[in-house]
């Protein structure tokens, strides 16, 4: 029921086409990601979906029929904003009914839903309350609230956690993972955060200057970039990307390591270099070494702690059949 | 650090605070004194400001020459239907230029405001020729509609301003939540933006009410309001100086009370926006 469906759409803004003819089907129950950095066109995408912004050219189907000239309010979507966009006229009990109340339903249905809603989401003792009067984790959850009850074919989050500190950011994101699993219906997110994109979709679409690179489960991303952007963009720390003799040797015009990939030692080994930054987390350490005559700098993520100093030599060892080549157009090569 | 203000400082503020409040309301309060005063001690040199025989008379003088109820009913139609009308017009227009712009929509405002620029008395003419033609020359629903026009540039450009402060993902959020653009307006941004509203409501009603030029000149018996009540005790061939003192008195007193008592809401409509 919430399959969506993209025909040859484009976005134009006077003159400037910011995405150009696109095609792309999201299934039903899907999770899906749009990610890519900042401009990328992703959140442009997701309002084109969403009726917010009229397309230039092309269609968009929504449940099998065509949604192209139907606006934001009857396309049955739901859309949980960046800023929240709360009503702050209203208690957190009357944000998350106004869907409802537009929708006409009646007022016991509606109050069965509004306290499923508040129970899901731990708002039971804020109803009463206004949105100015709430955190930002917990406005947030209003704001999911209200796009719940609405029982949408298809829920849009515009970067809905990048107002959230740290902690609280981690604790979201499991959250509507949850909420994905009970409801199973389709969801679209956008994000620049990879992070989030690799943990919480089932599908990602990695989007540069409006145009899809890859699309793909994580770890399909993950393993198998399509091509040296897709490579560089998805995993933290980035994959190393290393052109010149060492590449030649490999038949490609460049290769592509994951800093997970590489073995240390302080002894010997493949590449030798001289360490620059170590960075300690406990549990891994990143270390980005200089001087290795392959790149500015390649960066090895070893699991536990290893006794590095800034100017020691070390000598890495990438596991050859982790290897990503790519061709001269930066497409890999199989 | 907050700056530090030593006492002498601070009571000669307070007191140059109060000789300039003093200063600008002396006229109102003149004007006052003056209503209960006689005739002659109202024109008497040197003036008295205090010490004279307080009186009652021009006012019951006042009332028994005038219908001041019918004056006053005749300002409060004007005044409030023109205010009222004005914001049915003025909100959707407001709407559309806060956000859904186009590029010829800062001409557009510049070119309303440019119409509050062209002298009353300019098309003075055209419209009492008009009014003759159309036969609403001294009539309450002639002076709505002209004083809603009149007033109706100001009307937008503060409910512009209110609603340029306002989220526009609010009103998306609204869109995504099922309301049309009518209950948009109605649930969502009006709610939101009753501040401003509620201040442009006042001023226009304030504007309207003191409106002097076309009240007296489109009026003369019947949809005559509080400001052509005034203008009758200014006679030429007499000056009757305390009964034309009652008679402002009276007119001003109503719109001086509401005033009085929504000076919170005005001063914070006024100063919208300066601070963020």
């Amino acid at each position: 029921m919430g399959q969506i469906k993209l025909n040859q759409v484009t976005k134009s803004f006077g003159d400037v086409q910011v995405i150009p003819p696109l095609d792309l089907t999201i299934g039903d129950g899907e999770f899906t990601v749009f990610v890519g950095p900042s401009g990328c066109g992703k959140s442009t995408l997701l309002r084109l979906i969403a009726g917010l912004e009229d397309i230039t050219t092309g269609h968009i189907e929504i449940d099998g029929s065509d949604a192209t000239d139907v606006p934001p309010a009857k396309r049955g979507l739901a859309m949980v904003f960046q800023s929240y966009a709360l009503y702050p006229h209203m208690s957190v009990r009357k944000n998350i009914a106004f869907p409802m109340k537009m929708a006409g339903i009646d007022e016991d249905e509606q109050n069965r839903r509004i306290e499923g809603a508040a129970k899901a989401l731990n708002l039971t003792d804020y109803l009463d309350r206004r949105p100015g009067q709430l955190s930002g984790g917990q406005r947030q959850r209003v704001a999911i609230g209200r796009a719940i009850v609405r029982e949408p074919a298809a829920f849009l989050f515009d970067e809905p956690l990048s107002n959230l500190d740290a902690a609280l950011r981690v604790g979201m994101r499991l959250e509507i993972s949850e909420l994905h699993e009970r409801l199973k219906t389709t969801m679209i997110y956008v994000t620049h955060d990879q992070v989030e994109a690799m943990t919480m979709a089932d599908k990602i679409v990695v989007l540069r200057a409006g145009v899809i690179e890859q699309v793909g489960s994580p770890l399909e991303l993950y393993h198998s970039p399509r091509n040296e952007f897709v490579a560089g963009f998805i995993g933290s720390p980035k994959m190393n990307l290393i052109s010149g003799a060492e590449a030649e040797k490999n038949g490609a015009t460049t290769i592509g390591i994951r800093p997970e990939h590489t073995d240390v030692s302080m002894t010997d080994g493949m590449w030798k270099g001289v360490v620059g930054v170590a960075e300690h987390l406990g549990s891994d350490t990143f270390i980005h070494v200089h001087d290795t005559g392959l790149a500015d700098m390649v960066t090895v993520r070893i699991t536990g702690d290893i006794q590095a100093k800034h100017g020691d030599t070390i000598y890495l060892t990438p596991q050859m059949d982790k290897l990503h080549k790519f061709d001269a157009q930066g497409l890999r090569i199989e | 650090m907050a700056r530090a203000v030593t006492q002498q400082r601070k009571i000669i503020n307070t007191a140059a605070a109060w000789g300039v409040g003093l200063l600008i309301f002396f006229p109102i309060l003149w004007t006052v004194l003056t209503s209960f005063k006689t005739e002659a001690t109202a024109i008497a040199d040197p003036p008295v400001f205090l010490a004279f025989d307080w009186t009652l008379e021009n006012y019951s003088a006042v009332m028994e020459r005038s219908n001041y109820a019918r004056f006053l009913w005749n300002s409060i139609i004007i005044a409030g239907g023109s205010t009222i009308l004005g914001i049915i017009v003025a909100v959707p227009a407001a709407w559309s230029m806060a956000f859904v712009p186009s590029n010829r929509t800062k001409d557009i405002l510049l070119w309303m405001l440019s119409t509050k620029m062209l002298p009353a008395v300019g098309v003075l003419y055209p419209i009492y020729l008009i009014c003759i033609k159309l036969g609403v020359l001294d009539s309450r629903g002639a002076l709505v509609i002209i004083l809603m026009l009149m007033n109706l540039p100001i009307i937008v450009w503060m409910l512009y301003t209110y609603f340029k402060e306002i989220p526009g993902e609010i009103l998306e959020a609204a869109r995504m939540d099922g309301a049309t653009l009518k209950e948009e307006i109605l649930y969502v941004l009006t709610p939101m933006a009753v501040p401003g509203i509620a201040s442009t409501l006042l001023l226009n009603f304030i504007l309207a009410w003191n409106e002097a030029f076309w009240t007296l000149n489109l009026t003369a018996a019947n949809a005559a309001p509080l400001t052509a009540f005034i203008a009758s005790y200014s006679s030429p061939e007499g000056l009757f100086f305390a009964k034309l003192s009652a008679a402002s008195t009276m007119a001003i007193a109503p719109i001086l009370i509401l005033g009085w008592f929504s000076q919170k809401q005005l001063v914070s409509g006024l100063t919208f926006g300066a601070v963020k």
